[in-house]
């Protein structure tokens, strides 16, 4: 029995203010696969991932979760997603554990990883309790990791995830999401940087093209 | 390991609860605003109690309207610039919940300590008594209209810059039926007359809020929230 | 970015070309019409109808004040429709008729509010007085004022668009009750009203050209949103093939030498 793919994207246009921004975009991304979103700044790889949040309205086309039109099974699939944008969405006046706590619990599903765990594993042990303005852009940043490790969503949309992330916080990253799609998840991510994982789908936005590194 | 998820109305409004108190300082300020500004009332007009009797009510409220108005701007601007409101419009719950969740804990913070504060600006008004019950019951449902409906105007100004005067120039003919019975409550009583029924009408205006604002704002956030 | 002038577009959008070459041949008709009642109305109603009792000559104003809040008001409800039906559909068209309708229904709502001062002056001894009508078409003013003000202040089209729509719909609820409530207030305040126009209790004389100027304010509002319409679509549309056309053979010199 063949099953639907976990996301199919078919002819999916999006305009916007009168002009085409991408038409008839074909892709499947089956669990397991990190497909990375390639293109040069303004060609519209943000664009495509606030698409397949359902944030906004492709003009033509659609995006299919298991089968299923996602404006028809919006529960399930919100359920299911994750997505970590541009801003880490990280509260100043609160601390890093009542973010953490907050984030993990607007989500439908978690695994046992506790909170403190989590937050000692991308390295803010000693930071749990005091506000997060007096943290740094990037341990704003490893919050929404931990956020990566607590989280049980099959499908991960990140958009420049390795942004402001030391070398260290990097390899957690990729480690982290090479778990997670050796679960059975798939990851769409943008980025430049080269991700040191096997069996990457590198996809050209412009040219269409794909291929595997 | 699947969780039954709630309707994510009480977990935004414990969330705002818990910023607004760690920025009390902040939150005090609409009602300073109210207190300060209505000593400009005997400064600008005259101190003496029969004339200010006569304008307390409209007075009060007006203020009221203004120091909300000052508040709900920031309703949204603080999500919006850290990421959480783009966060909040991929929940699989409907977004009115999280909203009204939002507006509830806007008007905790603000409406109702004003409307607390209220009986203390009557009296350095010389309010006459008859209308300090009725002050506060229409102060109580009018600014939870008013959070209502400013909350529709912050959801269409969120991604502006400088939205603010605008958001006022959007709401203020909304604001208007809701001061027009609020202080018709508080004076039919220091007339003398029944003062329930307009603010029966101000409770008729407080149901439609919340059952349509929380539309407005989830319809009006998709769109300006996303761009 | 690509630009697309392809039919597939168009098809999904309603039109705005289908919409530009069709009222292009009513408008001639359209104008005709339009001056012809205005003219009889205007006519009619300032020369040949009987002086008022009570106000004299002064009254004539109403000729131009009641089908100026009429239009004000019924533009409210055009532009809020078609700001629903672009949400609802999706069509663009829509959007721009009511990006279009909103200046033309603050202009009239000025007039009404002008010309009611103007009547006031000589009827009351005052050109601006609180009653409910002014009151009312005041806050209309004010929600014009917004749903453009909301609008312009966008840079992106679609979500300058969709936001005014959202706020006129927001309004269309709220003006019965903000019209009712003035009403109510204003009663409260002052038991003994001068009706501004009462309609059923005019003379059948001075009634016509009434009805003839609220048909004549019809069409011109009609007219004006067609025009203000078809310039948001050249607008608009500029970098589509048809407009660029229509450009060069209008103006007769290559239109991309200046892009």
């Amino acid at each position: 029995m063949s099953q639907s793919p976990l996301l199919s994207v078919e002819n999916l246009a999006f305009e916007r203010d009168d002009s085409c921004l991408f038409d008839a975009i074909d892709l499947t991304v089956n669990g397991g696969d990190i497909l990375q979103i390639e293109g040069a700044n303004g060609s519209g790889k943000t664009t495509l991932l606030r698409l397949l949040t359902g944030a906004l309205q492709p003009s033509a086309g659609s995006i299919n979760y298991l089968g299923c039109n996602i404006a028809d099974c919006r529960y399930d699939y919100f359920a299911n997603m994750l997505y970590i944008g541009h801003q880490p969405a990280v509260k100043l006046n609160l601390t890093a554990e009542e973010n953490l706590r907050w984030m993990v619990a607007n989500a439908a599903q978690s695994n046992q990883i506790s909170i403190s765990d989590a937050l000692t594993e991308v390295g803010l042990a000693g930071y749990s309790d005091i506000p997060c303005y007096t943290l740094s852009a990037g341990q704003h940043r490893r919050v929404a990791l931990a956020r990566l490790l607590i989280s049980e969503a099959r499908l991960w949309y990140l958009d420049e995830p390795f942004t402001a992330i030391d070398k260290q916080g990097v390899q957690l990253l990729q480690s982290c999401l090479q778990q997670h799609v050796s679960r059975g998840g798939l990851v769409v991510l943008s980025t430049h940087q080269d991700l040191a994982l096997n069996n990457v789908r590198k996809y050209n936005l412009l040219a269409r093209t794909e291929h595997i590194a | 390991m699947a969780r039954q998820m709630n309707s994510g109305f009480s977990a935004w409004l414990r969330r705002d609860l818990l910023l607004a108190y760690r920025r009390r300082g902040e939150v005090a300020s609409p009602v300073l605003f109210f207190v300060m500004v209505s000593t400009l009332i005997p400064l600008g007009l005259t101190p003496e109690s029969a004339r200010l009797a006569e304008v307390a009510a409209g007075m009060i409220w007006v203020i009221a309207l203004l120091a909300t108005l000052l508040s709900v701007d920031g309703l949204f601007a603080s999500d919006y610039q850290d990421g959480s409101l783009e966060q909040m419009l991929l929940t699989p719950q409907l977004l009115p919940l999280p909203v009204l969740g939002k507006i509830t804990a806007h008007w905790l913070t603000t409406g109702l300590p004003l409307t607390l504060v209220s009986p203390l600006l009557g009296l350095m008004l010389s309010l006459p008594g008859a209308g300090y019950i009725p002050l506060i019951c229409s102060l109580a449902l009018g600014t939870a209209c008013l959070s209502f409906l400013g909350a529709v105007g912050a959801a269409l100004t969120v991604s502006l810059r400088k939205g603010g005067l605008l958001l006022t120039l959007l709401v203020m003919p909304l604001y208007m039926p809701v001061v027009i019975f609020g202080t018709a409550t508080v004076n039919y009583a220091i007339d003398g007359f029944n003062w329930l029924p307009p603010l029966a009408i101000l409770g008729a205006l407080f149901a439609a809020a919340v059952a349509l604002c929380p539309l407005a704002v989830a319809g009006a956030l998709r769109v300006t929230a996303s761009n | 970015m690509k630009v697309f002038s392809n039919w597939q577009w168009f098809h999904r959008l309603g039109s705005p070309r289908w919409f530009y070459q069709t009222t292009g041949r009513w408008l001639p008709w359209l104008s005709v019409a339009t001056l012809l009642v205005l003219i009889i109305g205007l006519v009619w109603g300032l020369a040949y109808a009987p002086a008022d009792a009570k106000q004299g000559n002064s009254f004539r104003i109403i000729y131009i004040h009641v089908p100026a809040s009429f239009l004000a008001l019924a533009g409210y409800y055009i532009m809020a429709i078609a700001g629903a039906v672009g949400l609802i559909w999706r069509m663009k068209l829509s959007f721009m008729v009511m990006k279009a309708a909103a200046p033309i229904g603050a202009v009239l709502t000025f007039i009404a509010l002008f010309t009611g001062a103007v009547w006031g002056k000589p009827t009351w001894g005052t050109y601006w007085v609180w009653d409910a009508r002014i009151t009312s078409m005041l806050i209309l003013l004010f929600l014009y004022a917004g749903v453009m003000a909301l609008q312009y202040a966008y840079h992106s089209v679609d979500a300058a668009s969709k936001a005014g729509a959202i706020l006129a719909l927001v309004g269309t609820v709220n003006i019965p009750i903000i019209y009712k409530s003035v009403d109510w207030w204003y009663t409260l305040h002052q038991p003994a009203t001068i009706k501004l126009t009462s309609a059923p209790s005019m003379h059948p004389d001075m009634f016509q050209p009434l009805l003839v100027m609220i048909l004549g304010f019809y069409l011109f509002y009609a007219l004006v949103l067609i025009l203000n319409t078809r310039s948001e679509i050249l607008r608009r549309e500029r970098k589509t093939g048809w407009v660029r056309e229509l450009a060069q053979s209008k103006s007769g010199f290559d239109a991309r030498a200046g892009d």
